[in-house]
């Protein structure tokens, strides 16, 4: 269990982190998201008692982390991958942090087998690849056995297959009761991995709620509509209380009404459908809706990146600008 | 990619009480012991206090006719035979200041202070691993570098031996001045985090400063200089102060670097209890 109660941390006169209050619970994967530079991993930090908060406080099982008898039997983080010294070898860097708190000896060999390392002990870690340090990070969490993991952004620079691993040991871990707090900036990520959702933007909490919530509450959800007779349509919703907007290919997006009210209103006034069907927005799209004003550089996000903040036009999407919209 | 290892039996379980000394000692010295910076330092300052022992004693040996009669009055053949002290101080410094800052270039001492939280203890396990090696080692040459030196100069100047108790007190003294000296680079260190800064503040303190008093007016170059680290360690090193050096006597300027490793420790565990990591 990890609680962040008002947490604060500014730098100069930048608030990177700002009020902050959650819970992680056990037995289920929290996805902690937001984009680049919202404040996850100075969380993050301040949760393991690396940074001062300069307001509130954060507890693992009820301490402050520094004040946790056996830091590594309760509390395990992939912090960054390349929290390694590239001269030392696997093995010695798992066998330090093992003897710091009186892990014994054997449960290094352990986990070296369980992320797939065992053959690579003696190597030094700077010969290793960005998926290899990441298992050794990943191996050094598991070290203590603990009941509260931390993972910032564990998939980054792994290959399909070893995205899939982390996927699958992150929710054996959380099935085993144990407490997961996930970062990402991966949406499409999140929504597989994740039972639970911290969402945050510029250092602020905007929402704490199940994935599937997450998805249903978000203004994302609407009704696509086609017809020859759009503007009669349009005109006929949009008396009946609804928001009409029209998406690039000419179809309508109906918000605020149900599907049966648009085909019942349709028929009532004598209008031909094409196509009458409700959308459900993805994860991604629900969470760029959330997130859009509070993107640290929004507006210049490198347009070739498929999951910027900047695109809100992106397919199935209703375009919030209204391009041609009702009244 | 056995991710299905079953680990469950084990939550929760965690020995008694609370982590300790004697593991985040030992864990202190597996990190000191498996890397390469640590051997290649150590290798420098035992080739650079031998070496240039050798290389001092064996010039003064051959051009010991050529001597004026005061040179031959005031030389020190102690002092003659640990030059190498001059040198190998740097490397030892350079230990030192790694010990600390190789964890936070590496981003390593999150690792480290996510197993121990408790920063001081941390520095403190760190200067003990250093210390303790730092002084085997250190005594290990000043004693190999003086016999090494008495043998090499016997027969062509005076010599002495460790009977004497001021030849004594100098061996021992050497040691003791570079184990000293790496435990304040140590503790510039984590004031300073970086490598090249800590590195720079240690040569800058240990070879730039006296430049800096040279240059004083002559009334308090001596006031100022003798509680200079270089010069301590001159008075520590030989039978006598040389001529028309000002200093502390032996004994008292290893008081006083001790002191001023002491200090650079506790201002680094302040530092480092107070900065984020």
């Amino acid at each position: 269990m990890i609680e962040a109660r008002g947490l604060t941390k500014r730098y100069g006169t930048t608030t990177a982190v700002d009020d902050l209050s959650f819970d992680v619970r056990p037995g289920q994967v929290t996805g902690f998201l937001g984009p680049n530079g919202s404040g996850k991993s100075t969380t993050m930090r301040m949760i393991m008692g690396l940074d001062r908060p300069d307001g509130g406080r954060a507890t693992v099982n009820g301490l402050p982390y520094r004040q946790l008898p056996w830091p590594l039997h309760e509390v395990g983080a992939l912090l960054e991958a390349k929290a390694i010294h590239p001269g030392r070898t696997a093995y010695r860097h798992l066998l330090y942090l093992a003897q710091a708190n009186d892990i014994p000896r054997r449960r290094v060999d352990e986990v070296l087998a369980l992320v797939g390392l065992e053959n690579v002990a003696g190597k030094r870690a700077g010969k290793f690849s960005l998926g290899m340090g990441q298992r050794l990070g990943i191996a050094a969490a598991l070290l203590g056995d603990p009941g509260v993991l931390l993972f910032d952004e564990p998939v980054n620079g792994l290959d399909p297959e070893g995205i899939r691993w982390v996927r699958t040991l992150l929710r054996h871990l959380a099935a085993e009761g144990r407490t997961v707090l996930v970062s990402s900036h991966l949406m499409s990520e999140m929504a597989i991995t994740a039972d639970h959702l911290v969402v945050i933007g510029r250092g602020r909490l905007i929402a704490e709620t199940s994935v599937d919530e997450f998805i249903a509450r978000s203004s994302g959800q609407y009704v696509r509509v086609r017809t020859p007779a759009t503007e009669a349509l349009t005109e006929a919703l949009v008396r009946a209380g609804a928001r009409v907007t029209t998406e690039a290919d000419g179809a309508l997006a109906v918000q605020a009404m149900a599907a049966a009210d648009v085909g019942d209103l349709a028929g009532a006034a004598g209008i031909v459908l094409h196509e009458l069907s409700p959308q459900a927005a993805s994860l991604e799209e629900a969470f760029m809706e959330l997130t859009r004003d509070s993107v640290e550089f929004g507006a210049s996000a490198d347009p070739a990146q498929p999951d910027g903040p900047a695109q809100s036009d992106g397919p199935g999407a209703p375009s919030p600008a209204g391009t041609g919209g009702a009244r | 990619m056995t991710a299905a290892t079953p680990m469950a039996d084990r939550v929760g379980h965690r020995p008694p009480g609370h982590y300790r000394w004697p593991g985040v000692l030992r864990s202190e010295w597996t990190k000191f012991t498996s890397v390469r910076s640590t051997t290649w330092s150590l290798l420098a300052t035992v080739v650079l206090t031998i070496a240039i022992g050798i290389l001092a004693t064996a010039v003064e040996a051959q051009r010991w006719n050529q001597l004026s009669f005061v040179e031959r009055l005031t030389f020190d053949p102690v002092r003659q035979s640990l030059t190498g002290i001059l040198f190998s101080q740097l490397a030892i410094g350079v230990l030192g200041v790694l010990v600390v800052s190789a964890e936070y270039g590496t981003g390593t001492i999150r690792s480290t202070l996510a197993a121990v939280p408790n920063r001081p203890l941390v520095l403190g396990a760190k200067a003990a691993v250093f210390g303790v090696v730092a002084l085997v080692v250190s005594e290990a040459l000043s004693f190999a570098a003086f016999g090494i030196g008495q043998a090499i100069l016997s027969g062509s100047t005076p010599t002495t031996s460790l009977s004497n108790p001021g030849a004594l007190r100098a061996v021992v003294g050497a040691g003791l001045y570079l184990t000293l000296l790496g435990l304040f680079a140590l503790g510039l260190a984590a004031i300073i985090r970086h490598t090249a800064g800590a590195i720079s503040a240690f040569v800058g303190v240990l070879l730039v400063l006296p430049l800096i008093v040279q240059a004083l007016p002559q009334s308090i170059i001596d006031d100022v200089g003798k509680f200079l680290p270089a010069n301590i360690g001159v008075t520590m090193v030989g039978l006598r102060t040389p001529i028309g050096i000002d200093s502390f006597s032996p004994w008292a300027g290893l008081g006083l670097l001790a002191l001023y490793a002491a200090a650079a420790l506790v201002l680094g565990g302040w530092t480092m209890v107070r900065r984020d990591a």
